[in-house]
């Protein structure tokens, strides 16, 4: 079994390129286009880990952080990997302060995507 | 280059055909298809060489009456007469002959020019004449066989 | 294509639609919007395209995006109030934004003075509004600068021999993990296993702190791990791994020794980590199942799988659910609905069949054709929404030409759409673009007054601009609405005259006067400014309508400003036309273009001026044009009485009757070009193919009107 990555992010784009990368690197993606619909889709799937957008519509990022953490059992402790075009120690710090397990910066690249995630995931 | 060097020394394909009391030949590569005569529709402000269109398989073509358009004299058609499909530039057309008698396989020395009584109609459509079996038949081409954007606009 | 350029190109669709956003967002805020929504789907739009721009390495996108993102998110987060000038200003960014955009995405270089001098205005409003902030930027920017880069790292093999003689390195670590650590997702197997990808290690776990067994909490954490690690990474690699749970944790890496090169570095033992032990420490975050961790130990064994994380490659589809859209080739669409047009006439042909048959009305045969056709219509309809596209993809270019045109000519202009939801066929969208454009352009340079004249004339300053679309019976309605002074009828008059294009003393209403501004030879130098010039004059525009079989009107009150419609078919692929014979031929006019059916009368119908007639309907006198002669199917007028005459309206509402021989019927056909395999015929619009298999033309009313209008006004005296 190939494991699922949740990504979550209004950006076609940025969707697209996670995809291309994850399903490179042999993994399964389910995608949301928002927080809301992140946690729709999480509640319907069942990822290994869920990569999220900080800056999206109807629920942002530390939103979406704050209601898996907060939610069911069974995702409560999922691994989430923030994206962010901030690199600064005090976005960081927000998102781990809203249950982030880790970040990666982008624009990314691939391999450390990849690497980000074969960290965080069981 | 190249071509020309093919086209004088491979033979030739033609279909050969009649109009009236004439016999002609077009190249092979140009026919789509043959098909029987069936009735067109006639286009307002057309010359009189077209008959109008058909549907052929779902596509819209115009039958352009070879003899009226090569200044001979022409028949009304009928179901005996043949509508030779060809492939005219980037258009398709359906040209209305009298009957196909054969398909021709000639080298290129079998064809002389075209005889010193150039009419108009040889200039714009003879390519030359062939000699077989004490048969003369004249090689046209279909280039400008449709209507060209001016006249059309008349 | 390979994928990349593919995530590209749905990039660049995305920044159209942010730049749409964008622009919409910010039109709103002018309007004293402050919902702060909009602001942040504004500052959203900005910042994707940065994001984006950043994975392609279009630096120039990310410069400009970037300088304009900060001074957006002052506005975001209330330190800076968007006052009308510094809208006026983020609009004109947006502007440069979309043209760098476009310039990216066209492989062009741009004109780097517009945006320079642009960033130089929005940093304007950085510093003095929030210092701060901007302080808090500069990191930022160097940050991006650095990290736009998306290029694999250059690899000298040189270096890979440096890297081979590398000496191992011995570290303990000392990690004692926090709850919050395991609150976070992240976990201790986990870190142990990357550790163990850099070299081989021991671990030892200290559990003195265990509380006793009642006093466990479930989401609570007591152990301290002490790791030995033999690596050929540095310590940056070894801190790597705890880069996500340094906060959630007391750690500390020491070197204790270097061990000898020739210890074959890259080998990892696997003896040295447990197995037992490894699923003891799964059990730490008591929640997490032991069976997750299970599998982790096939991976921990080589350092060298580096790949993927699993070996299952199978298709990543079944969760894919969550993506409602495909994208299809256009090809592809286009072959379904010639085969559905296909369908559509072989069911024709069936029916017709089945008619000469003379079955029962409720036949089983009958009532079985009847659901095919049904069915067949709603294939073709369902086939044709496919090609259906919002006209939003045109109408969102309509506000920057709006502020463009509006700056050129010193006109204050607002812009409102309605209705741009409006679904068309993509080939009609596509033709609408530039006739559209022309008509805003004009109506600003030649409807809109200059705001000291709307002051005079007690109309506020700024001049209103309206565009919407809507279905109508049928078709798509393009209204474009001004209200400005309205078309100067005697100044048209003066300069067709002056054209030729009408005799000085013929009598016009105001209707004909204002269509006038349609002839071809209107629009010459005298009239066009540069604006509504670049040679194309109403006549250019109406052509262009024409050939989509659309019409185009105008409506104009002095003073109170002018309404132009275009009123185009929904698909150019099908049409609803009325079956008719003339003359022995089948014919097909357009549904839309008939209003009524009249029987002519010995009474009703006068011959007029030398060959023509007319038809006395409901008190006024309506040329009666006969079909038959005007295509050439016959020389000889036919006794009106004998025929059916057609009510039809052609552009500029203007009224004729169409006499034909008798009406077969109505139907939807299928719409063949003529051009394709013959060329243009006069007076007919496109070919069609009928049940019997055979082409039926398919009348082009508005220029069989046109044309019977220029014979039928030489014949009265007033044009001579």
């Amino acid at each position: 079994m190939s494991k699922i990555v949740l990504t979550v992010d209004d950006s076609r784009t940025m969707r697209d390129m996670l995809r291309m990368a994850l399903v490179a690197a042999g993994y399964t993606v389910v995608q949301a286009e928002d927080g809301v619909h992140g946690l729709e889709v999480l509640a319907g799937s069942n990822p290994d880990v869920i990569i999220t957008d900080i800056n999206m519509p109807r629920m942002d990022g530390f939103g979406f952080i704050q209601n898996v953490r907060g939610g069911e059992e069974k995702h409560r402790a999922l691994p989430i990997l923030v994206l962010s075009t901030e690199s600064d120690d005090a976005k960081k710090q927000r998102a781990r302060a809203a249950g982030a397990t880790g970040w990666i910066v982008k624009p990314f690249d691939p391999v450390k995507l990849v690497d980000a995630v074969r960290r965080v995931a069981a | 280059m190249e071509m020309i060097a093919k086209e004088t020394t491979k033979p030739r394909e033609l279909i050969s055909f009649i109009i009236g009391k004439q016999e002609f030949c077009v190249d092979i590569m140009s026919v789509r298809e043959i098909r029987g005569w069936s009735p067109a529709t006639p286009l307002p402000h057309s010359p009189a060489f077209v008959r109008g269109v058909i549907n052929l398989r779902g596509a819209v073509l115009s039958i352009v009456d070879l003899a009226s358009r090569l200044g001979l004299p022409s028949s009304e058609p009928s179901a005996r007469h043949v509508i030779i499909v060809a492939q005219v530039g980037s258009q398709i057309a359906g040209l209305l002959v009298d009957a196909v008698t054969g398909i021709l396989t000639v080298t290129p020395e079998t064809i002389r020019p075209t005889p010193d009584v150039a009419s108009e109609m040889a200039r714009s459509f003879v390519k030359g004449v062939l000699a077989i079996d004490n048969r003369m038949i004249t090689l046209i081409t279909l280039d400008h066989v449709l209507p060209s954007q001016e006249l059309e606009a008349a | 294509m390979d994928a990349m350029a593919e995530i590209k190109q749905v990039f660049f669709q995305e920044c159209e639609e942010q730049l749409f956003e964008l622009e919409a967002g910010l039109l709103t805020i002018e309007r004293g919007d402050d919902d702060p929504e909009t602001v942040n789907a504004v500052f959203r739009a900005v910042h994707s395209i940065k994001g984006g721009a950043g994975a392609f390495n279009l630096t120039d996108l990310v410069h400009f995006a970037h300088v304009f993102e900060n001074t957006m998110d002052l506005v975001r987060v209330g330190k800076l109030v968007p006052t009308q000038p510094l809208i006026k200003l983020m609009l004109r960014a947006a502007d440069i934004l979309a043209d760098l955009v476009r310039a990216a995405r066209d492989d062009e270089t741009s004109d780097p003075g517009p945006r320079e001098a642009m960033a130089v205005e929005l940093k304007a409003y950085t510093p003095g509004a929030a210092p701060a902030a901007v302080e808090a930027a500069k990191p930022v920017k160097a940050k991006v600068e650095e990290e736009f880069v998306f290029v694999p790292t250059k690899v000298d093999f040189a270096d890979l021999d440096d890297l081979n003689l590398m000496p191992t390195l011995h570290f303990r670590i000392l990690f004692q993990p926090s709850a919050e650590l395991y609150a976070k997702g992240n976990e201790t197997t986990i870190l142990f296993r990357e550790l163990s990808r850099l070299g081989s290690m021991s671990v030892t776990c200290d559990s003195s702190k265990l509380p006793a067994l009642d006093a466990i909490e479930a989401e609570g954490a007591y152990f301290t791990w002490s790791v030995d690690l033999e690596t050929s990474e540095d310590e940056e690699a070894v801190k790597a791994v705890f880069d996500f749970v340094e906060w959630d944790s007391a750690l500390t890496i020491e070197l204790i020794e270097s061990a000898p090169a020739e210890e074959e570095p890259f080998v990892f033992q696997p003896t040295m980590v447990d197995a037992d032990l490894l699923n003891s420490i799964s059990d730490v975050p008591l929640e997490v199942p032991v069976e997750a961790a299970k599998p982790q130990l096939a991976l921990v064994a080589s350092k060298a799988d580096k790949a993927a994380p699993s070996d299952d490659h199978a298709p990543a589809d079944k969760k894919e659910a969550a993506t409602a859209t495909i994208r299809v080739d256009l090809e592809r669409v286009d072959r379904l609905i010639d085969l559905v047009g296909e369908l559509v006439i072989n069911q024709a042909m069936l029916a017709e069949r089945v008619a000469e048959l003379g079955l029962a009305r409720m036949s089983a045969v009958s009532i079985g054709l009847d659901e095919l056709e049904q069915l067949t219509r709603e294939i073709q309809d369902s086939v044709m929404a496919i090609r259906a596209q919002p006209v939003k993809s045109v109408f969102q270019r309509m506000p920057r030409l709006v502020r463009e045109v509006a700056l050129q000519t010193g006109k204050t202009v607002r812009l409102v759409t309605e209705g741009e939801g409006t679904e068309v066929d993509k080939t009609v969208i596509e033709r609408l673009s530039d006739p559209l454009t022309h008509m805003i352009r004009n109506a600003i340079d030649h409807g809109l007054e200059k705001p000291e004249v709307r002051r005079a004339a007690g109309k506020p300053e700024e001049g209103l601009l309206k565009v919407a679309a809507l279905h109508r019976s049928g078709r798509i309605v393009i209204e474009i609405s001004d209200d400005g002074a309205g078309i100067n009828r005697p100044r048209v008059r003066a300069i067709a005259v002056e054209k030729g294009l009408i005799a000085p003393e013929a009598k016009l209403s105001d209707e004909e006067i204002d269509n006038l501004i349609f002839l071809p030879g209107f629009s010459t130098a005298a009239v066009i400014s540069d604006i509504s010039g670049r040679g194309v004059g109403m006549d250019v525009v109406k052509r262009s309508i024409q050939a989509l079989g659309g019409r185009i009107s105008i409506v104009s009150r002095p003073g109170l400003g002018s309404t132009f419609t275009m009123s185009l078919p929904l698909t150019l692929a099908v049409l609803d036309g009325m079956v008719v014979s003339v003359a022995g031929q089948t014919l097909v006019i357009p549904l839309t273009a008939v209003v009524e059916i009249l029987l002519p009368q010995a009474t009703t119908v006068h011959n007029f001026g030398g060959n023509s007639r007319v038809m006395g309907v409901r008190n006024e006198f309506i040329p009666l044009i006969d079909v038959g002669q005007v295509l050439q199917y016959r020389s000889e007028d036919i006794d009106p009485k004998m025929g059916v005459a057609l009510l039809v309206e052609a552009e500029g509402g203007v009224r004729n009757a169409l006499l034909v021989d008798a009406i077969q019927g109505q139907r939807q056909v299928v719409i063949k070009s003529l051009e394709a395999n013959y060329g243009h015929v006069p007076g007919i619009a496109a070919a069609t193919i009928l049940g019997d298999g055979r082409v039926a033309l398919i009348l082009d009313v508005d220029a069989v009107v046109v044309d019977s209008r220029a014979e039928f006004a030489s014949s009265l005296p007033l044009a001579g």
